[in-house]
C-alpha cells in the first residue's frame, strides 16, 4: 500500500469469491473503499451483494480472496472481529430482538460491560444528536419498521464504527424518512467515516453516493461516479441489457364501471400483540382499473390482504363484496369461484407448496376453480391437463428453471412469483387482488409482471396492488390509497398524486383528501 | 400442629425435585432449546446418585454423581440436537426412554439394597425453635439448594449481561448469530445446567426423599417439570410457587389416597396435569406477557451459514 495520504483506502478486496454448493455468488469481486465516502453497492437480487457484505462482516466466510483494511491483509472470522475492527452493519433483514426493550438490544452488541441504564442513556443523546429520536425503553416487538431500523443505526453508531454497511436501508422508509437519513449519512461522511451503501434505488444513488460498484451474476461489471450516470444508464449496468418500459394505457370510462371489488367498513382487530388493527376499511375496485395501496411496511396491509383473500373470515359478510355479492364469511375457495384470484406476499408457504412440483401448486390452487378440467370423474387427478396448464404459465411468463417441472423452492424467488402470479392470471380473474407483485424480482421480469396486471384491469377486471414500491405504484395505478396505522386514505388520481403527497399520507398525515378519518374519529 | 409441620415438610421434600429440574429446564428453554429428556436425566440422576452413595457409603459423592450423571446424559442430547441439528423434540423422547431403559439396567444390582440418605440440617437452638425451626432450619441440604438456584437463576437471567445475551439467543437465534453472539456455544452451556439439574433431581429422589432405588421411581415427575416451565412461562419465581402448589398436590393425592376417599387415584395422580392445562388456558388470555416470556426459537434447529 502506499503512504496513508487523504482518501487512502479503508477497505481494499481483492478477487474475494464465494461458492454455495454449485452457485457462484460472489466470483472474484474487487472492490476499493476510500475513507469519507460514501460508496453504492449495485446490482439486481441474486447479484451477490448481500453474500459479499457478509463476508465483509465475518458472517460468512469466503472460499478464496484476500482484505485488506487500512493497509493490512486481515481475515474476518466473526462479526465480533468486524466490530472490533471498526466495520457496523445495518441489516436489511433486522436483526432486532422483539421481546427486548430497544437499549436491551443495543446493549447486546456492545461488548464492554457497561449497565443497561447508562446504555439507554448514551442512545438515546445520540439518537436525538442525529435527530433520529428513539425511546431506549420501548418493547422493539411494539415499534414500527421505521423506528425499528433507528434502533439499528444508533446500535451501529454506539460502536463507533469507521465503516458503516447499510442494506437497502431505504426499502421501509417513508420518502420523509429516507430523507433524514441522508442527512445522517452525510453528517457521518462530514465526520470522515466510510459508508457502504446498498440500494437498487438508483436515484438515491444518483444523490448520495460518490462512488458506484456495479454487480451481475456475482461479478464486477464495472466502476463509476453515479452522479455522472443517468438512472437508466445505471439500471442497463446492473441488468445488462435495456429494461423494457412499462405502458399504461389510460383508463377508459371508469366512472361509470362496475365496482367488482367492495371493501365497506372492514374492521378487524389486532391478531397478535404485536399486529395492527383495521379500522373502517372503504374502498371499491372498478371494472377496468388498478388501485395500488401503499404504506410503509406493518401499517397492516397484510392483515388487510388476509381479510381481503379469506385467509380470515370477517364477522360481517358484507365487508367484502365481489361481484356485488357478499364474501365475508366466505373462504378463499369461495371467494375463488366468485372469480377472484390472490397473490400472497410470501411466496414460499403461502403462494406455493416449496416441496411440492409446479404443476402440483397449480392443482392446489386451482382444483377447485377449474375443477372439470382438471380433475375427472371419481375424483381423479387429470396429469396430464395439469402439466400442459403449468407449461403454458411457465411458457407465457418466461419462468426459467432447471427441470420441466421442478420443485417451487428450486426456483429462484422472481421465478417463482412470475409462475405465481401467472398461474392466476391464466385464470383471467373478475378480481385480482396482488400484495408486492413484484418483490425480490429482477428488472426485467418485474415490467413483465406490471405490464400483465395492467392489461388485466384492461381487459375488464378490478385489480387491487399492496406495494412498498412507490415507484411501481406510480407506474401501474390509476389511483393510489395509503395504509397508515391501520387506516385506508381515499384513493388518489394519478394526475393528482405526487411522491410528496403520498409520502406525507404514509407518515401518518392526513391533508384534504381522507375525510373518512373524521367519520371514524 | 404436628401435623401440619410435617405435612408442610412432606410438600417441600416433593416439590425440591420439582423446583430443580424445572429450573434447569426453563434455562435450558430460554436459550431456545427444548429438552424433553428431563425425565431420562433425571432417571439417570437417580441411579448414579444412589450406585455412588451405595458404593463410597457417602451420600455426598452420591449427590455430586448424581449432578454428574446428568450433564453427561445431557451431552449427549446436545451434541445431537446442536451439533448435528437433529430433531429436538424426537431427540428429547429418545432421550427419555434411553434413560429410563438404562437406568434400570445399572440398577439391577441396587434393587432392595439399603441407601445413603443425606442428613437433614440440624443447627442446634435454631432448629429447636418451635414450628418454624424445623421447616427453616431442619430440612435437606438440597431444599436450601433449589431455593438458593431459583434466586440464582433469577438475578442471572434478568441482571446480568450474560443471561440478556441468553434470552436474546431464544427469542431469535439468527439475528443473535448476525450480532457475533455464539449461539451454539451459549446453548450447549445451557443444556449442560439444564442435565445438571435433572440430575441433581433425581438425587434428590434416591438420596433424601426415598433413599434406595427402584426403576422407574421418577414416576413422570420429569414431565411435570417440564409442564410447570410452560406452567411458570418461562419465568423463575412461577416455577418457585408452581413447584409447592404441585407438591401440594401430590401430597394431598397420597394422603386421600391413605384415607379412602372415594376418588379414582388416576384421576388424583392427574391433578397436576389437568391443572397445567387450566393455567395454560388462563395465561392464555394474555398474549402480551406471554409473547414477552415464550422463546421465539424454541425447538427450531440452528445451523449458522458460513
Amino acid at each position: 500500500m502506499s503512504a496513508d495520504h487523504d482518501g487512502a483506502n479503508l477497505l481494499e478486496v481483492r478477487g474475494l469469491t464465494k461458492i454455495f454448493g454449485t452457485l457462484t455468488a460472489c466470483d472474484h469481486i474487487d472492490l476499493n473503499i476510500a475513507k469519507g465516502e460514501i460508496h453504492a453497492l449495485l446490482g439486481e437480487n441474486g447479484a451477490g451483494k448481500s453474500t459479499l457484505v457478509k463476508m465483509l462482516f465475518g458472517s460468512l466466510e469466503p472460499n478464496s480472496g484476500d482484505i485488506f483494511w487500512n493497509g493490512e491483509a486481515v481475515r474476518i472470522t466473526s462479526p465480533g472481529m468486524a466490530k472490533k475492527l471498526g466495520i457496523g452493519m445495518v441489516f436489511q433483514h433486522f436483526s432486532l430482538f422483539e421481546a427486548l426493550t430497544a437499549a436491551e438490544n443495543i446493549a447486546l452488541s456492545l461488548d464492554d460491560g457497561s449497565p443497561i441504564s447508562s446504555i439507554a442513556a448514551k442512545a438515546r443523546a445520540l439518537s436525538f444528536s442525529y435527530g433520529l429520536p428513539l425511546d431506549p425503553d420501548s418493547l422493539v416487538g411494539d415499534l414500527s419498521v421505521g423506528e425499528r431500523q433507528r434502533i439499528e443505526i444508533i446500535r451501529c453508531l454506539l460502536q463507533t464504527p469507521q465503516l458503516i454497511i447499510l442494506d437497502e436501508p431505504t426499502s421501509v422508509l417513508t420518502p420523509q424518512e429516507a430523507d433524514k437519513l441522508f442527512e445522517t449519512l452525510e453528517r457521518l461522511r462530514s465526520e470522515g467515516k466510510s459508508i457502504l451503501y446498498i440500494s437498487h434505488r438508483l436515484e438515491e444513488v444518483k444523490r448520495i453516493c460518490d462512488r458506484a460498484t456495479v454487480l451481475r451474476h456475482g461479478k464486477v461489471v464495472g466502476h463509476c461516479n453515479p452522479r455522472e450516470e443517468t438512472a437508466s444508464s445505471l439500471a442497463r449496468m446492473m441488468v445488462g441489457n435495456e429494461v423494457k418500459a412499462v405502458v399504461r394505457a389510460p383508463a377508459e370510462g371508469i366512472e361509470t364501471a362496475q365496482p367488482l371489488l367492495e371493501i365497506r367498513a372492514l374492521s378487524r382487530k389486532p391478531a397478535t400483540p404485536f399486529s395492527i388493527p383495521l379500522k373502517n376499511i372503504n374502498l371499491n375496485v372498478r371494472a377496468g382499473e388498478v388501485i395500488g395501496i401503499a404504506g410503509v411496511a406493518g401499517n397492516g396491509q397484510g392483515e388487510l390482504f388476509e381479510s381481503v383473500s379469506g385467509e380470515v373470515l370477517q364477522q360481517d359478510a358484507a365487508s367484502v363484496r365481489i361481484r356485488g355479492k357478499d364474501a365475508g364469511a366466505l373462504s378463499i375457495t369461495g371467494r375463488r369461484l366468485m372469480g377472484a384470484a390472490f397473490v400472497p406476499e410470501e411466496r414460499l408457504g403461502h403462494g406455493a407448496a416449496p416441496r411440492m412440483k409446479l404443476s402440483e401448486n397449480l392443482l392446489l390452487s386451482r382444483h377447485a376453480t377449474d375443477g372439470k378440467v382438471f380433475v375427472g370423474a371419481g375424483g381423479a387427478v387429470k396429469s396430464g391437463a395439469v402439466y400442459a396448464a403449468a407449461q403454458r404459465i411457465i411458457v407465457a411468463m418466461d419462468v426459467r428453471k432447471s427441470a420441466p417441472d421442478p420443485e417451487a423452492a428450486a426456483l429462484s424467488g422472481g421465478n417463482l412469483q412470475k409462475f405465481i402470479v401467472g398461474r392466476e392470471l391464466d385464470r383471467s380473474p373478475a378480481v385480482m387482488v396482488v400484495n408486492q407483485p413484484t418483490w425480490g424480482v429482477d428488472a426485467g421480469a418485474a415490467a413483465h409482471i406490471r405490464q400483465a396486471l395492467i392489461e388485466l384491469a384492461r381487459s375488464g377486471s378490478a385489480v387491487l396492488v399492496i406495494s412498498q414500491d412507490l415507484d411501481e405504484l406510480f407506474e401501474i395505478s390509476d389511483a393510489i390509497a395509503v395504509m397508515h396505522n391501520g387506516e385506508l386514505s381515499k384513493p388518489l388520481p394519478i394526475a393528482e398524486a405526487t411522491f410528496e403527497k403520498i409520502g406525507l399520507l404514509m407518515g401518518g398525515a392526513e391533508p384534504g383528501h381522507a375525510e373518512h378519518t373524521l367519520e371514524t374519529a | 400442629m404436628d401435623i401440619t409441620v410435617n405435612i408442610l415438610l412432606t410438600i417441600a421434600t416433593a416439590a425440591t425435585p420439582l423446583l430443580i429440574a424445572a429450573i434447569g429446564e426453563l434455562v435450558v428453554e430460554r436459550s431456545g432449546v427444548l429438552n424433553l429428556g428431563v425425565e431420562g436425566m433425571m432417571i439417570m440422576g437417580a441411579v448414579g446418585g444412589f450406585g455412588a452413595g451405595y458404593l463410597t457409603g457417602s451420600p455426598w459423592i452420591g449427590l455430586l454423581a448424581a449432578i454428574a450423571m446428568g450433564a453427561v446424559f445431557s451431552l449427549l442430547f446436545a451434541v445431537m440436537t446442536l451439533s448435528l441439528a437433529t430433531n429436538q423434540v424426537a431427540t428429547g423422547l429418545s432421550l427419555t426412554l434411553l434413560g429410563l431403559g438404562l437406568s434400570g439396567m445399572m440398577g439391577t444390582s441396587f434393587v432392595g439394597q439399603p441407601g445413603e440418605r443425606l442428613p437433614n440440617l440440624y443447627i442446634p437452638v435454631l432448629t429447636d425453635i418451635p414450628v418454624v425451626g424445623r421447616l427453616l432450619f431442619g430440612q435437606d441440604p438440597i431444599f436450601y439448594i433449589s431455593i438458593a438456584l431459583t434466586a440464582a437463576v433469577m438475578w442471572f437471567l434478568f441482571k446480568t449481561r450474560t443471561g440478556l445475551t441468553l434470552r436474546s439467543i431464544g427469542d431469535s437465534h439468527t439475528s443473535a448469530h448476525a450480532l457475533g453472539i455464539k449461539v451454539i456455544r451459549y446453548r450447549y452451556l445451557a443444556v449442560i445446567f439444564g442435565g445438571a439439574c435433572a440430575g441433581l433431581a433425581g438425587g434428590h429422589l434416591s438420596l433424601v426423599y426415598t433413599p434406595q432405588w427402584v426403576e422407574n421411581m421418577t414416576a413422570g415427575r420429569g414431565w411435570i417439570a417440564l409442564a410447570l416451565v410452560v406452567f411458570a412461562s418461562w419465568r423463575p419465581w412461577r416455577v418457585l410457587a408452581g413447584a409447592y402448589i404441585f407438591g401440594a398436590v401430590w401430597i394431598g393425592q397420597l394422603h386421600a389416597q391413605a384415607f379412602g376417599i372415594p376418588v379414582p387415584s388416576q384421576l388424583l395422580s392427574s391433578l397436576p396435569y389437568l391443572a397445567t392445562v387450566v393455567v395454560l388456558v388462563l395465561i392464555s388470555r394474555n398474549k402480551r406477557l406471554t409473547m414477552m416470556n415464550t422463546p421465539a426459537s424454541l425447538g427450531q434447529p440452528f445451523v449458522p451459514d458460513r
